[in-house]
């Protein structure tokens, strides 16, 4: 029945319908609570670094569960994880070069 | 069956197109990266016109992130019908995927032309030149998926998008996972945090 | 596999004849070669381009072209050299060359190959163009080559103070070779990866390879910066946005970030390929094999990593500020250190070896030997200070010739004399490739060393022209004498091209090589390889049961499935060159916008076209 030939899924587990729609509701969670966090002026002092590591958080659950790579060959993190490093540090390089911080 | 256009044997049994792609994945980070760097390195240096104090939409602009999460869920619920062969949650999932990305699309057209008629156009400072190019990006980037999962519509219709195919499918969701994370980090860099002062109290 | 194949394919399938059949070529042999020819005729545009050069500044107040035109020369000498000679050089030879290094029957994806080519083509004859639609544009003059520079620095090329069509055919004509660039890297990337023959590890991968790999992964991580860099200033000189607008808040400096970003791998992705080359052609003619090969692997890989950490040493002069300097700096001497060890590695190669002096290893020792020249003004430029006195001059000219020419260039010929065999099936004549190598190597010096002095007694870059009372005119009378001397060279080189058509067989491994390549025909069959090996060794040629089957059968034992062509990767090159020139013509609205519609259309019917066509590799 399956299709499944040694190059469709390189490695044997898959995340189930539920865990999807798990995700989904944790994704939800998370930007209600950005949303919050933007509204309510006591927590302004930690807004910036409070915003980027939830959405991190959103950013890698997405990655990793929606387009698979926790359960992918390490090819493939690698193929990913190495510009997505230059190009953050690329980010950050110019926000110092250009006197931001 | 033949599994033809899957089964070509690979030093790593790893798909060439998912290989290929994932690299073109790496290689977008840098584009949108030097955009969003841009963006932050200009932020606050408008020497007149709107702000994003003035301008950004926050309650709209969550709604069309939402609307976007949803639509990966869409992605990832109609690559698992297209695996398993379910031709009518395939077709389901595909169309509400596409349907949703019109949708933020939508809300991207209103939010433009409102932000036009309030005084922010895409020459009119830095903040506009910044703000219109990166989610103008960004937006073209949707709607070129919004094409592509049509495109696998259609082809579903046509009885083209068996389980063979998937990898196809998948690759279609790595794109618009992709272009949804890209957005999980323009809310957050432009709308959320804005590090124009707030108006006083 | 080849189940469909067997009905209709004859048993050994042949290479397809006729103009059509180059047309439409998915082949990456057929690909290698046309990138060869096209990147070696605009080798040839740059150098008549850079000989002009030369005979202006050959003497002080000299008239023989206008300021003006000058600027056009050294900009479009300089694209050229970079975008559509060198560059797509090191493409011919990682078409022709990486499948049959690593075993493999093509590339990943053949037709996105040929489409990397056409792009190219079609881009280069596009920027190349301006040089003669002037009145086409309301231009006082017949060219309106880009002008800016091959740095396009803001806001010299913003439309206030470039406002013809010059900088529009530069920006135009870089996000349409980019393209070019970029698919090939994906490709490559993904060929390296996946089709590798069995036993074929990386570590046993030919250094060619490796570099190559390294060099496809800085490509596609640095192209997109520039392509948002141009952008902004295309975006800024159509539609007045304010990127690099100062009064509106904007900085001209974003955009020599941005620029240089991507400039400095690009340099290294100039370079790595050519010393991939020096590393396969020094252990072949020392009898030896490459001294420690895997550092020289690593090293490679650490240049491409550290060389994303040193672009702002391009603008030690534009008030980066003491902490910037100091830690572009840093890096910069750094990154001298594994480009270093690599030297080192291939003295070390040729060390007690059996030095045979032919004419690939003339140009590979030539390369070792202006390389490190090159690369010891570079480090001259690494200390801020020092860089404040060469930065602007000719000093920089030397040094980036020494490694571009002396380095690059040489390099690139080392690998045509070596591979010639391999790609036509005879060898260059090995009498007029001395004579190249040498009036080369002469010419070259005569040319560069001088600027060296120039440079440093303060003759600044892009003037076209200088007093005579600055006492620089004894130097460049002597650069123009080099420059005069290496196109002769030139002459020699293609003089030898013609002379050598019909030269002998060479056979499958005319140098006695260990790489992989050599262990099939010269030229090789249109199916690369009979069987595909089972690779045991890193030198599958020198060691005994390196690879099996050794040899390999004359004739393939089972069916071969050889793609067909195919043209829609032309047709899309096509429309996005339609969607180019529509973008050209701005200034008129409708105009602009039909043409660019319908490139548009174009493209997007040729990619429909192109992935719905049955195709199968």
């Amino acid at each position: 029945m399956t299709e499944h030939s040694d190059v469709q899924h390189a490695s044997g587990a898959h995340a189930s319908t539920r865990t999807y729609l798990v995700i989904a509701a944790v994704l939800t969670v998370i930007t209600i609570v950005e949303v919050g966090v933007f509204y309510i002026p006591a927590l302004h002092g930690i807004l910036p670094p409070t915003l980027l590591i939830l959405s991190a958080a959103k950013f890698a659950l997405v990655v990793s569960f929606y387009m698979h790579l926790k359960y992918d060959h390490n090819l493939f993190r690698a193929v990913f994880i190495a510009p997505l490093t230059i190009a953050v540090a690329v980010i950050v390089g110019l926000l110092f070069l250009f006197r931001v911080f | 069956m033949s599994h033809a256009a899957v089964a070509h044997h690979t030093s790593t049994g790893l798909d060439n197109r998912k290989v290929a792609f994932w690299t073109f994945i790496g290689s977008e980070c840098l584009l949108f990266g030097s955009l969003i760097a841009t963006y932050l390195v200009y932020q606050g240096r408008s020497v007149s016109g709107p702000t994003t104090r003035e301008i950004l939409n926050i309650p709209l602009t969550s709604v069309s992130t939402f609307d976007l999460l949803m639509s990966s869920l869409a992605m990832v619920l109609a690559l698992a019908a297209v695996q398993r062969g379910d031709r009518v949650w395939a077709r389901v999932w595909l169309a509400t995927t596409a349907a949703l990305g019109a949708v933020f699309l939508g809300f991207q057209v209103y939010e433009f032309q409102h932000f036009v008629h309030e005084g922010l156009g895409f020459t009119t400072n830095l903040f506009g030149s910044t703000f219109f190019t990166l989610t103008g990006f960004h937006g073209a980037h949707v709607f070129v998926g919004v094409l592509w999962l049509t495109t696998l519509l259609i082809r579903s219709f046509q009885g083209k998008l068996g389980p063979e195919k998937s990898v196809n499918v998948e690759i279609a969701g790595l794109y618009w996972h992709f272009v949804d994370v890209v957005w999980i980090v323009i809310f957050t860099v432009v709308y959320l945090i804005q590090t124009t002062p707030l108006p006083a109290a | 596999m080849a189940t469909t194949a067997m009905r209709h394919t004859p048993a050994v399938p042949q290479a397809p004849a006729g103009l059509w059949s180059w047309v439409t070529t998915t082949d990456h042999k057929r690909i290698g070669v046309l990138y060869g020819v096209t990147a070696f005729f605009f080798f040839l545009v740059g150098g008549l381009e850079a000989l002009v050069i030369r005979l202006q500044l050959g003497a002080p107040g000299n008239t023989l072209v206008s300021a003006e035109f000058y600027n056009q020369l050294f900009t479009m000498h300089g694209t050229t050299m970079v975008f559509l000679a060198i560059m797509p050089l090191s493409a011919a030879f990682f078409n022709f060359i990486i499948p049959l290094q690593i075993g493999a029957r093509d590339v990943a994806f053949p037709r996105l190959n040929a489409f990397s080519y056409w792009i190219f083509l079609l881009g280069g004859l596009f920027m190349n163009a301006s040089f003669f639609v002037g009145p086409l544009f309301g231009a006082g003059s017949l060219s309106v080559a880009p002008n800016g520079g091959w740095f396009g620095y803001a806001n010299l090329t913003s439309a206030q103070y470039s406002p013809g069509p010059n900088i529009d055919f530069w920006v135009l004509g870089l996000q349409i070779l980019g393209i070019a660039s970029l698919a090939a890297g994906f490709n490559f990337i993904t060929t390296i990866i996946n089709l590798r023959a069995p036993g074929m590890k990386l570590m046993r991968m030919p250094v060619f390879t490796w570099m190559s790999f390294v060099t496809q992964f800085l490509i596609i991580t640095a192209f997109p910066v520039i392509t948002i860099g141009l952008v902004f200033l295309m975006l800024d000189r159509v539609f007045g946005t304010t990127f690099y607008n100062v009064a509106a808040g904007g900085d001209v400096l974003l955009w020599q970030h941005l620029f240089w970003l991507f400039g400095h791998p690009e340099v290294y992705i100039l370079i790595l390929p050519a010393m991939g080359i020096v590393s396969e052609v020094l252990p072949t003619f020392s009898r030896k094999p490459l001294f420690g090969y895997a550092v020289v692997v690593y090293s490679g890989v650490l240049i491409g990593v550290v060389g994303w950490g040193v672009w702002a040493h391009h603008m030690f002069s534009t008030g980066l500020g003491p902490i910037a300097d100091s830690v572009f700096s840093a890096s910069t001497m750094l990154i001298a250190v594994p480009t270093g060890v690599k030297i080192f590695n291939w003295i070390g190669t040729m060390w007690g070896g059996r030095l045979e002096f032919r004419s690939p290893m003339l140009f590979a020792v030539g390369f070792i030997s202006l390389f490190i020249i090159g690369g010891l003004s570079g480090v001259m430029h690494s200390s801020p200070p020092a860089d404040l006195q060469q930065t602007d001059t000719y000093f920089v000219v030397a040094h980036f010739h020494y490694v571009l020419f002396g380095g690059a260039v040489f390099g690139l010929f080392a690998g045509m004399y070596y591979w010639w065999p391999k790609v036509f099936g005879h060898l260059l004549r090995e009498g007029l490739g001395k004579l190249h190598f040498w009036l080369m190597f002469v010419g070259m010096n005569l040319t560069f060393f001088p600027m060296h002095f120039s440079g440093l007694l303060g003759m600044p870059r892009r003037i076209y022209t200088y007093g005579a009372e600055l006492g620089l005119d004894t130097y460049n009378l002597i650069s123009t004498v080099g420059a005069v001397l290496t196109g002769v060279a030139l002459l020699v080189f293609i003089a030898n091209v013609l002379a050598s058509r019909r030269g002998a067989a060479a056979g499958a491994n005319p140098w006695n090589a260990a790489t992989l390549e050599w262990a099939t025909d010269s030229p090789p069959p249109v199916y690369n390889f009979s069987v595909i090996p089972t690779i045991k060794d890193g030198l599958p040629l020198w060691r005994t049961g390196g690879m099996e089957p050794s040899p390999l059968p004359a004739v393939p034992p089972e069916p071969i499935h050889v793609p067909g062509g195919s043209i829609w990767p032309l047709c899309t090159a096509a429309g996005i060159i339609i969607v180019g020139i529509g973008a050209l013509l701005h200034h008129s609205l409708w105009p602009s916008v039909a043409v660019a519609l319908s490139g548009a259309l174009v493209t997007v019917v040729s990619i429909f076209k192109w992935a719905f066509e049955p195709f199968e590799v």
